[in-house]
Parts: C-alpha cells; sequence; structure tokens
C-alpha cells in the first residue's frame, strides 16, 4: 500500500527526522489558512502540492508556489478538483516553500536478492533513482542494513560522506539515514525514499538565516501483508483514490487489478491467472484484468469475483479457468451457475475446470449449458473467438 | 533418487490440528509420506487423523520422540515465523513453509538464523514439495504425478499443476517437483533447486516455472548456463502481459522501475540454453525435442 505524501511526512516526523512543517488542506480556505499560518512563522513562500499516489504531478500541474494567503487559495482552487492520470485531487499539502541550495537522494528499500534492507544514497537528488542507476550507476552508494542490528554508524557514516556532505550535515545526514531504516523496520515498510532530501535557506522570525537538511518529499509503500498489526497504518488507506472496484476485491479477499481490454478472467492461483492473460493476449485478445481468486474459494467468492469482473462496460466475454486443488471444481461451478442467474447483464462465457471434482464441475456446467474447454490454450482461444463474434457484430474489432 | 524429500522423510506436521494442517496432513498421509507428528501447543499427548498420528507440544519432542527430519508449516501467518524458528532450534534440516502473507521483514530476520543451523527452508507462500511415488510434503495434488525424469522448479502453485499435469499427459514423469514461493524474501531459490537436481542422477531433465519480479531467474539461467550444459532444460515466465508497479497477487511478483520483467528473464533464460515455451502445453514437447523419452502414457 502507498502512502501519501503527507502521510509519509509524518511517519518521517514522528521518528524524529527533520520534515518542514506544513498541513493538507481539502478546500481553498483551509489552504489559505495553512498558508497565513506559515507565512506569519517566517515562510517567504508556501508551496500548494496536490497529494495523489501517481507520479508527474508536477508536469501536470499539481505543484504550485504562493506568495501570500490569497494566492495560495486561487492555487489551491486550481489543483483540487485537477485530474492527474486518471485521478482527481482532493487533498492539497501545504508547506513553507524552500530556497533550496543542494538536493540529494536517500532510500531504503528491501533487496530480494540480498535478503537485506539496502540503503541508497546520491548526490543526483531530484531525480528519479531509477534514472541515476541507468546514466550513473557509480553516483549511488549502497550500503545493506544488519537484518538484526539494523543499519549500523559507521554505515550511516559511510553514505553520508559518498554524498559528499560536509561539516554539521555529515551528523544529521547519519541520523536521517538511521531514521530511514527504522522507519521502514517500525512501519513494515518494503521501500522508505526521500528525495529530494535537501539542504535549504531557512530565514528565522528575527531575520537571521540558517541553512538545514531536511527531507522535503517522502514516500514510503508499505507490506501489504504486514498490515494487519498496523491498524493505524490500514486506516490511512486513500478509500478516495481507490477504484471502487479495488476496495470491493480488497474486502473479498480477491486479487484483482483492472486492465484495459474485453476479456474478463477469472482463475484460481496468481501465477496461473497472469498466465491465462498471457495466453488471452497471445491467442489475439487483450485481457480486461487479472482475478485470482485465492485457494478454497467458496460459491460467494465466484459470484463476488463476477460482479467484479461485470462491472467494467468493456468485458464483453469472460474466462474462467481453474486448477482445483484445495478449490473444488463443483463448489466454483456451483457459484458460477448461480451468479449467472443472478447477473444483470450476460456476456458469453468460455469455462474450463480440471483437477478435484472436476467430473462433478463439468456436469453441472453441461447442464447449465456452459460453453466449456479442455484445456488452457483452446479456452482463451474461444475466449477471443467469442469477443470478435460480437466486436464484428458491434462493427469493432473485438478486442 | 530424488531431491528433498523421499522415502526417508520422516515428517512432523506443524499445525496438525487446524483446519489447513489436518486436510493436508490426511491427503499425504494417504500419498504415503510417513508423518511421524503433528504439533499443537497444548494438545500434546492427544493423537490426530483417527489416531494414528501422536500430536506433541513441541517439534522438539516430535524430533526426539517421533525421529522427525522434515516439518511442513500450516500455522497463521503471525506465527509461522516462530514455527520456522521452533523447527530450526528442534533441529529439523527440511522445513516446508506453506503459509503466506508473512510480512517481509519478519523472514528478512529469519533466513540468518535458518542459514546458520544449516537448514533448508522452502517457502514461505508456496504449495510444497513432491517426490511422485515417495513422498509429498505440502498440499500439491498427489493425482497430478507420475514417477519420472524430470526435475522441476517453480513459483507458482496452481501454474505449477498445470504444468505437472500436462507433463504427466505427454508421458514425461517427474523426479521431484519443488515449489519455492512467491513471496519476494524465500528460503530456496530457483538457483538452489537446479543445483540439487544437477546432483540428483534420476533427475534427467529440469523445467523452470518463473514469473515477473526480482532476479531470481536471470541468476538461474546464469548458474545453468555453466553448470547444465549437457541437462535438456525447458522454461515458462507468467506475467508477459503484467503492467508495470502492479502486485500481481504474489507479493513477489511486480515490476518496478523497469526491472523483474518476463521479457528480460526470458532472454536470460534462452541465452542460458532454456528452451521457453510460450504456453505450459508447449513444455513437455520442448522437453522431447531435446532427446528426454516419454514413457508409454498410462491407461485411465
Amino acid at each position: 500500500m502507498k502512502l501519501q505524501e503527507f502521510h509519509a511526512r509524518e511517519l518521517l516526523a514522528a521518528a524524529g527526522l527533520p520534515v518542514p512543517p506544513g498541513r493538507v488542506a481539502t478546500s481553498p480556505a483551509e489552504a489559505g489558512t495553512v498558508a497565513r499560518e506559515l507565512l506569519a512563522a517566517g515562510a517567504r513562500g508556501v508551496v500548494v502540492k496536490a497529494q495523489v499516489l501517481v507520479g508527474g504531478r508536477g508536469k501536470a500541474g499539481g505543484v504550485k508556489l504562493a506568495g501570500t494567503p490569497e494566492e495560495a487559495e486561487q492555487v489551491a482552487a486550481q489543483i483540487l478538483g485537477m485530474t492527474i492520470k486518471g485521478i482527481v485531487v482532493r487533498k492539497v499539502l501545504v508547506a513553507p516553500a524552500s530556497d533550496i541550495r543542494h538536493e540529494y537522494y536517500l532510500g531504503a528499500v528491501l533487496d530480494r536478492a540480498a535478503q537485506r534492507i539496502l540503503v541508497m544514497g546520491s548526490a543526483e537528488g531530484g531525480v528519479e533513482i531509477e534514472q541515476v542507476a541507468r546514466e550513473k550507476p557509480d553516483a549511488i552508494v549502497r550500503v545493506h542494513a544488519h537484518p538484526h542490528l539494523g543499519l549500523l554508524d559507521y554505515q550511516a557514516r559511510q553514505v553520508a560522506l559518498a554524498l559528499g556532505l560536509t561539516g554539521p550535515y555529515l551528523a544529521d545526514a547519519v541520523a536521517i539515514a538511521k531514521g530511514l531504516v527504522r522507519v521502514m523496520v517500525e512501519n513494515d515498510a518494503d521501500l522508505v525514499e526521500v528525495n529530494p532530501l535537501a539542504v535549504v535557506h531557512e530565514r528565522a522570525a528575527d531575520g537571521t538565516g540558517i541553512d538545514r537538511l531536511v527531507c522535503l518529499d517522502a514516500k514510503i509503500t508499505l507490506d501489504d501483508s504486514a498490515l494487519t498489526r498496523h491498524p493505524d497504518l490500514e486506516a490511512r488507506r486513500d478509500l478516495d483514490e481507490e477504484d471502487p472496484a479495488d476496495t470491493e476485491a480488497r474486502e473479498q479477499e480477491i486479487n484483482f487489478i483492472h486492465l484495459d481490454g474485453s476479456i474478463g478472467c477469472l482463475v484460481n492461483g496468481a501465477g496461473l491467472a497472469m498466465t491465462t492473460m498471457d495466453l488471452v493476449k497471445r491467442a489475439g485478445g487483450e485481457p480486461a484484468n487479472f482475478l485470482d481468486i485465492g485457494g478454497g474459494a467458496k460459491a460467494e467468492t465466484v459470484a463476488a469475483a463476477m460482479r467484479l469482473i461485470l462491472a467494467d462496460p468493456k468485458v464483453r466475454v469472460i474466462l474462467v479457468n481453474i486448477f482445483g486443488g484445495i478449490t473444488r471444481g463443483d463448489e466454483v461451478a456451483r457459484g458460477l451457475v448461480e451468479a449467472r442467474s443472478r447477473q444483470e447483464r450476460d456476456v458469453p462465457m468460455v469455462v474450463r475446470i480440471v483437477g478435484t471434482n472436476a467430473d462433478e464441475a463439468g456436469r453441472i456446467l453441461r447442464e447449465a449449458s456452459f460453453q466449456t474447454a479442455a484445456s488452457l490454450e483452446a479456452a482463451a482461444e474461444q475466449a477471443v473467438a467469442a469477443a470478435r463474434a460480437l466486436g464484428a457484430a458491434a462493427g469493432g474489432d473485438g478486442r | 533418487m530424488s531431491i528433498l524429500v523421499g522415502r526417508d522423510t520422516r515428517l512432523v506436521v506443524q499445525g496438525i490440528t487446524g483446519r489447513e494442517g489436518e486436510f493436508h496432513a490426511r491427503q499425504m498421509q494417504a500419498y504415503g509420506t510417513r508423518i511421524v507428528g503433528g504439533t499443537r501447543f497444548g494438545k500434546g499427548g492427544q493423537r490426530a487423523l483417527d489416531g494414528t498420528v501422536p500430536v506433541f507440544d513441541t517439534v522438539h519432542e516430535a524430533v526426539r520422540e517421533g525421529g522427525a527430519n522434515t516439518s511442513v508449516i500450516y500455522v497463521p501467518a503471525p506465527s509461522a515465523p516462530d514455527a520456522i524458528l521452533e523447527a530450526v532450534d528442534a533441529g529439523i534440516q527440511l522445513i516446508v513453509c506453506i503459509t503466506e502473507r508473512i510480512p517481509a521483514l519478519d523472514m528478512l530476520r529469519v533466513m540468518p538464523v535458518v542459514r546458520e543451523a544449516g537448514a533448508r527452508l522452502i517457502g514461505p507462500n508456496c504449495p510444497g514439495v513432491t517426490s511422485p511415488g515417495r513422498a509429498k510434503v505440502g498440499i500439491i495434488p498427489g493425482s497430478i504425478h507420475r514417477e519420472g525424469p524430470v526435475g522441476l522448479v517453480s513459483r507458482s502453485g496452481t501454474l505449477t499443476y498445470e504444468v505437472v499435469q500436462a507433463l504427466t499427459d505427454a508421458g514425461l514423469g517427474q523426479s521431484t517437483c519443488v515449489g519455492i514461493g512467491g513471496d519476494p524474501i524465500i528460503g530456496t531459490t530457483h538457483r538452489d533447486v537446479l543445483e540439487l537436481f544437477a546432483a540428483d542422477p534420476e533427475t534427467e531433465a529440469v523445467v523452470l516455472i518463473g514469473e515477473i519480479g526480482g532476479s531470481a531467474e536471470e541468476e538461474a539461467a546464469a548458474w545453468a548456463a555453466e553448470h547444465l550444459r549437457d541437462v535438456p532444460r525447458a522454461a515458462f515466465i507468467a506475467g508477459r502481459t503484467a503492467p508495470e508497479g502492479k502486485r500481481m497477487g504474489h507479493a513477489g511478483a511486480i515490476i518496478s522501475g523497469g526491472s523483474g520483467t518476463a521479457t528480460a528473464k526470458v532472454a536470460a533464460l534462452e541465452a542460458a540454453g532454456f528452451r521457453v515455451a510460450e504456453t505450459p502445453g508447449q513444455i513437455a514437447q520442448l522437453l522431447i525435442d531435446q532427446g528426454v523419452r516419454p514413457q508409454a502414457v498410462r491407461a485411465g
């Protein structure tokens, strides 16, 4: 689960890391109020940032500067309600505008191959670390935290030195690097990224200037498998930004990912579900979704899966592929019959059920006049052919 | 021979009194796996599976009194890391963890302890290991196998069944099928299993089933290019159509920052001499093309 920037900042601040002040606002008036407070506290301006979980918000016009509370209110009015990559902006973060002297990158990520937390730092801040890794791999310092001891002081010092920091910033960077690993461990995160980590010039209320190392932007992704032990973090899930289908899928414990095609897929098992999509594509069609009903699914789960698939108006055909193990084929077949009797929209279905209780499943499906297929390859081809036939009738290409 | 599990397997089922544990323990026993005990803290002294299997409070007792050398874990995710560590401490050398949704950072802490003890962990979030005709440890349906020369290693569950069934239907039996699990942090990798197959005289060909995410398939390919030159080998990668940045069901199945794509894995495997199938049904023929001889297809 991805956290919004303002939530990520909260977790960093709670761990004692230097995060500039700022608050989230849901209306232009509220954004104006936050801006007034920040300006009164000495900020020379404010930045209003769209809070969305997709990248590229700056390019899309979702990040704007303002010099006065009135101006902050105006830009907030522009940003709130705008659409970035299909997501409507409902919240903005209002923070002091920073006088940035230098930008760095610092992040902690799960390194699967090494089975360690990997801390990465780079003096090339403000750009995506993947881009730096491709173009200047030597510009990234990498250190593995110990699985039981965490990131040790000397390792954090190596990172700070490699960033090219000097003087008082060295100690600050050591604390921040160790803090990132602590945030990752305490919250069961997959990724904790500060980009940029920046030296900013600040002016106190008395007019004196000071340079500080601060976490200007933060990105945190949580391990979905650990959310049950972090109810406070689960509560930060942004339902506004989630497709209602995704919310229902999560509640039904169905793995569901919406795609662009016309052939809905209902499968048990993640690997088999991906394979089913691949075979639809290979047969010349486009999958409408990835859907894994999990192991041992009951008839109700099957019915819920059918609802999810049919909620997408682009779906013309449904392909069901079940390899029974813990999942019983007859249970799925009964679920399909029941779901079809209740669904509002009738679409052709191609069903392939093998494994546990497949014979009984076959009997149920035949009695209910479902189109069945023997192999996965044949099922994919039949589904694509059915979509094409409908497409031709409707004057499209059926994909 | 076969690898990991076989006639010498003396199995303890951790969580034998739970719904999943009991169901699968029955299936394993019916397959012929020797189950020497089960564990459930507080139920020591009882008997499970119609009185045929003693229940112990601890894995240590199952080792001491039942001579257990292999464990399979069906306990819920919050207690699974502890179950793995208990098995390690009891001296179990092979631990198969079926449990899914164990937090990755828990596994990060568990793995060094497993390694230090010289034990092997399969999984978590895996379907287990079956050596056809000898022993089944996990949840893979017993009926899909037949004995034979093909060693199979896979990150998936039902996709593994699909491939095994297709091999069996084509007359290609298996020495051992190993489901290593779909999580980002797992105890045994594709490469580890290929190494075991390479040392097994009964395994004459290997099948590698992978999916998007991580770089384990590429690492296995690099090793195979050097060490499996004369071994017929085929592979299949799921997720050619998976979008970037989305977790495809398995916690480990995600393309991030352009890495972990099916295209890269297919290319690495082909460069290492694997014949890569486009569908699960093609795998058997790719092995036959490399000289693996099918056995007569069984009647019924």
